[in-house]
């Protein structure tokens, strides 16, 4: 029985003796080039100058150190979520509710913040962050438990629980914790002067979140080369059979992994409240938990290439408000681009084990 | 035996058939009449299935001719080869568990019929030749048996002229070879040739006409398996003396590792369960398992290395301490050792280099400390087992999906052996592995057991067992008979063991 | 507690499930033959946005489900270019697909942000409709309602008793012995990924124009991901994937109608019913590891290639 109407290319996939290392590094290039030249198309549909409208997306917003602050600030949550993520990846824990932790993180944090931040002094800082930090983490918690308890896939947990989280959030600033000189909006009060993050110099908003972001990606990099601990999440991600044999338990893996992601989506979010944002808000974040999935996997999941895409992503961000002021485009043009940007990814990523080999099918039979 | 004036149903002559690594058939004759059951001989990798997939038009043969009743014919695909004729059963089922017996014949068969439609012709083949089949049960609930019965009315519905049967019995009852060798005699009966594909001798000799032997890809005899001994055609198989060059029998010592009753029900719905299995492996010998898989190899490995824990009774003791409880990292740190029987994806981890592979058993070897890894250590490790167990490969660094699979076999068992384990399991410790790599893993093995270490073997090359075993037991259906010394045992015995025959098959 | 109010519960809950039903129903088939597409809530907005903008600009209807169906079914083909063709991850192509999905809609939504449309008007049924109980129990809803119901009988027909349909169940537990025994591997799977692309199409297109006729952006809110719990929950069955989707629309209308049944609990609590409702239904059905060993297709979220 033939395989109709499917009928075999004209181009053959041949994989690769051994993953190309070259492709791997090249990969990402090749698709932001990809992106931008689908950018470039996209502009001149919508009836703008596509030159224009891309300098004005990628080379305007850091055309002063207000706007480099910006990139930075913007960076740091989605290196922090995407640290965590990347971790999880590679250990074949799926944590998309990112979103959802680094909102419990806000409101720990905030939460802390708004009640606790005179009597806690020159501790407030730390504490808050900490709270944060413990918030995502138990969010995190549900799907870790749910899925070494109950086999049930974290994909789908940790997701419902970003639509809890800020169902929660919602709900708390409508109640118990709005500013009740705030005109009736869903926030809180402002934070103290006191615990707002430092700012790293003055004239931009990036704060001391960033180097300690950077921080944490040294301290990834640690885990993952140099501590057994990552050996064995490594290990557990390809070779699950392997894993088993070597007596690693899948269980502390899955934790591990979920854990460490929570954390930092949590410490992400309570660094955006206690920064920029400087009180609770229903709208916390950009959807950073979910830009940091396609940040992980730009970066390679790697600590260095995370860093870097993080920026990158950051500058979307900061395109898409640049075009949005300028060319009346929407806002939404960033989700887009994002999106184009993870496909091209996943398409070059093809390359890294597949060559590509124009030759007419050999005629004999199979063997 | 029929004499009728027709040309035979099959017939090759001068097959040769060269793959980049071996010569798999070397100038292969072989003639099968009209109804009758040729038995095709060999042992693993004497070319056995390089033939069958000539005959079955999977691949084509470099040199050599085919004549089908009398005419030169060209076999370029399973379905020219069905055309012709000829109907196979292979050796494992191409059958999908979640769907009904009808329905997966209607997916294997040429012709576009419904299961529906199907159902009664099934149903008056099944009946016409004692091959009881339901069509509406689902694979799944059915046993190997019933399975292979399946198989059996898919090729028949097709009315074949030849039905070639691979290693049929692997994995059957006694009381189910009984049911098939009934069956094929009346298939036979009524004209219809069979090719069987198998290396036990006994089964041989009771149900084959003729048979055709292969050793390392020439044809070494074609005899009358009646006339024939298990021995002689033992020794067509294999050739040179079985007992060659027999390890130095130790004096045993203390028990290092001990199963009492221990009974288990796998958590696979498909698995095998053990049952009342007592056994145990002193320090100084090799206690070999022989068995054809699906009989509980692999449900009795993962129980012993702590991969699967799970409700069980009765017990596993490693040198005196219970271990039932304990994971397999654990059970390492009280001296077990594991070669397992998958390389690639278990044994070893296909994108990670050799280096970083001795980290997976290594970590209480020295490799990691204070939580720490310590890639010094491993790395020579790694170079110190290359070396000592003459790995081919690039370096320490080399991925190990880029080992040949003699090479990567040599470096896992290198690996666990210079851990100096005070128990070993190893699971078909030469499966698909060249012939210089599996001397060198024989050679180690009796070289740890002289060392002091307790070694148990699971395999299913007989062989193998009988070169480097002191005492071998047979798993059959979950079930270990007792262990009995190698020189108290013959190939054939084991084979009959493995085969659970009784009186009744030798006599057909 | 009247007989009216009853009634309006018991339709709401239908109305609510049919979104459920269409995405879910060609997501079973999709992970049948061993797909898991995660794009399920990317497809459906793609596909409420281009009904409504295709509704609105010409005032067609039926003209905007066609649109719903092409656009959705774009990037299902997306999809199966590069998980079946060029074999990358399901999982995160899945993603993509979604964050795609929600960026595009976004984007080409701007323009539709508080418009009115004319959404489907219940059908009314020649005597049917004016039955006393009956009438406004079953026989008052629109067109897509009952077509979900058609749906869930031709998948069931299809996927059980049809030869496609034994095709896709075997490509889906064993793609390698499929394809041994010559059967359409690629071809089944692009076709059943397509199918499910069309439905999440008619699902969002359901969404904006019938369920709240309007169109926001992300106005899907996670039915997509319910939808895929559904056929978890559902253990991979056409009829339980139905009684599912009523199980989730009615704890949707029981949010919705707290009030008036003397329930006071604050909204947002309230709202986030749905959301835990399938966490707990995924922790019942995947407890038992048999379950899932038996009744998942075996070859789920894994690649195949015919070459390799």
């Amino acid at each position: 029985m033939a395989d109709f109407p499917w009928r075999p290319p004209p181009w053959r996939l041949e994989k690769r003796a051994a993953p190309s290392a070259a492709m791997r590094i090249a990969a990402p290039l090749i698709a932001a080039a990809a992106m931008l030249a689908t950018g470039f198309a996209i502009f001149a549909f919508l009836g703008r100058e596509p030159l224009t409208a891309l300098y004005m997306f990628f080379v305007e917003p850091l055309n002063s150190l207000y706007g480099v602050g910006e990139l930075l600030l913007k960076a740091t949550p989605l290196a922090l979520c995407g640290l965590g993520l990347a971790l999880g990846f590679t250990a074949n824990v799926w944590n998309i509710g990112a979103e959802g932790q680094l909102t419990l993180g806000a409101i720990c944090g905030g939460g802390v913040a708004l009640f606790w931040s005179s009597e806690l002094g020159r501790l407030a800082l730390p504490v808050i962050l900490l709270a944060g930090i413990a918030g995502g983490a138990a969010w995190a918690a549900i799907p870790a438990l749910l899925r070494t308890r109950f086999n049930t896939s974290e994909i789908l947990v940790s997701l419902m629980l970003v639509y809890i989280a800020q169902l929660l959030l919602a709900y708390l600033l409508r109640g118990a914790w709005r500013d009740p000189d705030g005109f009736g909006f869903p926030q809180s009060k402002a934070f103290d002067e006191r615990i707002i993050l430092p700012l790293l110099f003055d004239g931009q908003r990036a704060s001391i979140a960033f180097p300690l972001m950077l921080a944490l990606a040294a301290l990834s990099w640690f885990f993952s080369s140099r501590l057994f601990a990552g050996y064995r999440m490594l290990v557990s991600g390809q070779a699950p059979a392997a894993a088993a044999y070597a007596g690693f338990s899948e269980r502390r893996n899955v934790w591990l992994a979920l854990m460490i992601s929570g954390g930092a989506a949590g410490l992400a979010g309570v660094c955006e409240v206690v920064g920029p944002i400087g009180r609770l808000q229903t709208d916390i974040s950009p959807g950073y938990g979910f830009a940091a999935i396609i940040v992980a996997f730009v970066g390679r999941l790697h600590p260095a290439g995370i860093v870097l895409a993080a920026l990158l992503m950051s500058l979307l961000y900061l395109g898409g408000e640049s075009v949005q002021l300028g060319l009346q485009l929407p806002a939404a043009v960033t989700g887009l681009f994002q999106g184009i940007l993870l496909f091209y990814l996943l398409a070059a990523d093809l390359f890294v084990g597949f060559r590509l080999r124009l030759a007419p099918r050999a005629v004999t039979s199979s063997a | 035996m029929n004499e009728r004036p027709l040309a035979p149903r099959l017939v090759l002559r001068g097959i040769t058939k060269r793959y980049p690594t071996t010569l798999a058939n070397d100038n292969v004759d072989l003639r099968v009449g009209v109804g009758e059951i040729h038995a095709l001989m060999g042992e693993n990798g004497a070319g056995k299935s390089t033939l069958m997939k000539i005959v079955y038009g999977v691949t084509r043969p470099d040199a050599g001719s085919i004549e089908w009743e009398g005419s030169t014919v060209g076999i370029h695909s399973p379905a020219e080869a069905r055309r012709l004729g000829v109907g196979m059963v292979f050796q494992h089922f191409a059958l999908f568990e979640t769907l009904s017996v009808a329905e997966n014949i209607a997916l294997a068969l040429d012709e576009r019929s419904t299961p529906a439609a199907l159902a009664p012709r099934i149903r008056a083949v099944a009946e016409r030749y004692g091959l009881p089949v339901d069509p509406q049960r689902l694979v799944h609930s059915m046993s190997v048996g019933e399975r292979q019965r399946v198989e059996i009315v898919r090729c028949l519905l097709q009315s074949p002229k030849l039905l070639i049967m691979d290693e049929p019995t692997s994995v059957l009852t006694p009381q189910a070879v009984l049911q098939l060798f009934g069956t094929l005699r009346r298939l036979a009966g009524e004209g219809m040739s069979i090719l069987y594909i198998s290396h036990k001798l006994d089964e041989i000799r009771a149900l084959c006409d003729s048979a055709t032997v292969l050793r390392a890809g020439r044809v070494s005899g074609t005899v009358r398996p009646r006339e024939e001994s298990n021995a002689s055609l033992a020794r067509l198989m294999v050739g040179s003396d079985l007992d060659d060059q027999p390890p130095q029998p130790r004096q045993p010592g203390e028990v290092r590792l001990e199963l009492n009753g221990y009974s288990m029900v796998p958590r696979d719905p498909f698995g095998t369960a053990l049952r009342q299995i007592d056994l145990d492996v002193r320090s100084g010998e090799i206690v070999g398992i022989a068995g054809v898989s699906g009989n509980g190899q692999k449900e009795l490995l993962a129980a012993l290395s702590g991969e699967m824990i799970g409700p069980h009774s009765g017990s596993i003791s490693l040198c005196g301490r219970r271990i039932d409880h304990l994971g397999a990292a654990h059970r390492r740190a009280f001296g077990l050792g594991f070669v397992p029987e998958e390389r690639l994806g278990r044994g070893a981890v296909p994108a990670m280099s050799l280096s970083e592979n001795a980290l997976l058993t290594g970590a209480r070897a020295g490799m990691v400390r204070h939580g720490l890894v310590r890639h010094r250590v491993a790395r020579a490790s790694a170079r110190a087992t290359i070396a000592a167990f003459k790995v081919k490969c690039g370096s320490e660094q080399s991925a190990a999906e880029r080992l040949s699979g003699g090479n990567l076999q040599k470096f896992i068992v290198g690996r666990e052996i210079r851990l100096a384990p005070k128990v070993m399991l190893v699971a078909q410790p030469t499966w698909g592995v060249d012939v210089g790599a599996a001397q060198l893993i024989h050679q180690s093995l009796i070289g740890l057991r002289d060392g002091g270490s307790a070694v148990l073997v699971i395999s299913e090359e007989l062989d193998e067992l009988f070169t480097i075993c002191d005492r071998i037991a047979v798993l059959t259906a979950g079930r270990l008979s007792a262990p009995q010394p190698r020189s108290q045992l013959t190939i054939e015995a084991v084979g009959l063991l493995m085969a659970g025959a009784t009186q009744e098959v030798a006599h057909g | 507690m009247n007989a009216e109010f009853l009634i309006a519960i018991i339709t709401g809950t239908v109305v609510a499930a049919t979104p459920l039903i269409y995405a879910a129903l060609g997501e079973l088939v999709a992970e049948r033959a061993g797909v898991l597409n995660l794009g399920v809530e990317g497809m459906m907005l793609v596909g409420a946005l281009a009904a409504f903008a295709v509704s609105v600009r010409s005032g067609s209807l039926f003209a905007g489900y066609t649109a719903a169906i092409c656009a959705s079914m774009l990037l299902a083909l997306l999809f199966a270019v590069l998980t079946l063709s060029l074999q990358t991850n399901q999982v995160a192509t899945g993603l993509a697909l979604t964050l795609f999905g929600l960026g595009l809609s976004a984007f080409a939504g701007r323009k539709f942000l508080g418009l009115p449309i004319e959404g489907l008007r219940p059908l009314s049924l020649p005597m049917l409709s004016d039955l006393p109980i009956a009438g406004p129990l079953l026989f008052r809803f629109d067109a897509a309602v009952y077509g979900s119901i058609l749906l869930y009988f031709v998948v069931e027909r299809v996927l059980n008793h049809s030869r496609v349909g034994l095709q896709l169940r075997a490509v889906g537990e064993s793609p390698a012995i499929a394809h041994a025994l010559g059967q359409p591997v690629m071809s089944t799977r692009y076709l059943a990924v397509l199918f499910g692309g069309a439905t999440s199409g008619i699902a969002g297109a359901y969404l904006s124009t019938a369920l709240t006729p309007m169109w926001v952006e992300g106005m899907s809110a996670g039915r997509g991901w319910i939808a895929l719990a559904l056929v978890v929950f559902a253990t991979w069955k056409p009829l339980r994937v139905l009684l599912g989707a009523y199980l989730f629309g009615g704890v949707t209308i029981l949010q919705l109608h707290a009030q008036g049944l003397g329930i006071s609990v604050p909204s947002e609590i309230l709202s986030m019913l749905p959301y835990a409702a399938t966490i707990v239904v995924l922790v019942i059905i995947c407890r038992d590891p048999k379950t899932i060993l038996l009744n998942q297709p075996a070859s789920l979220g894994k690649s195949f290639h015919p070459d390799a």
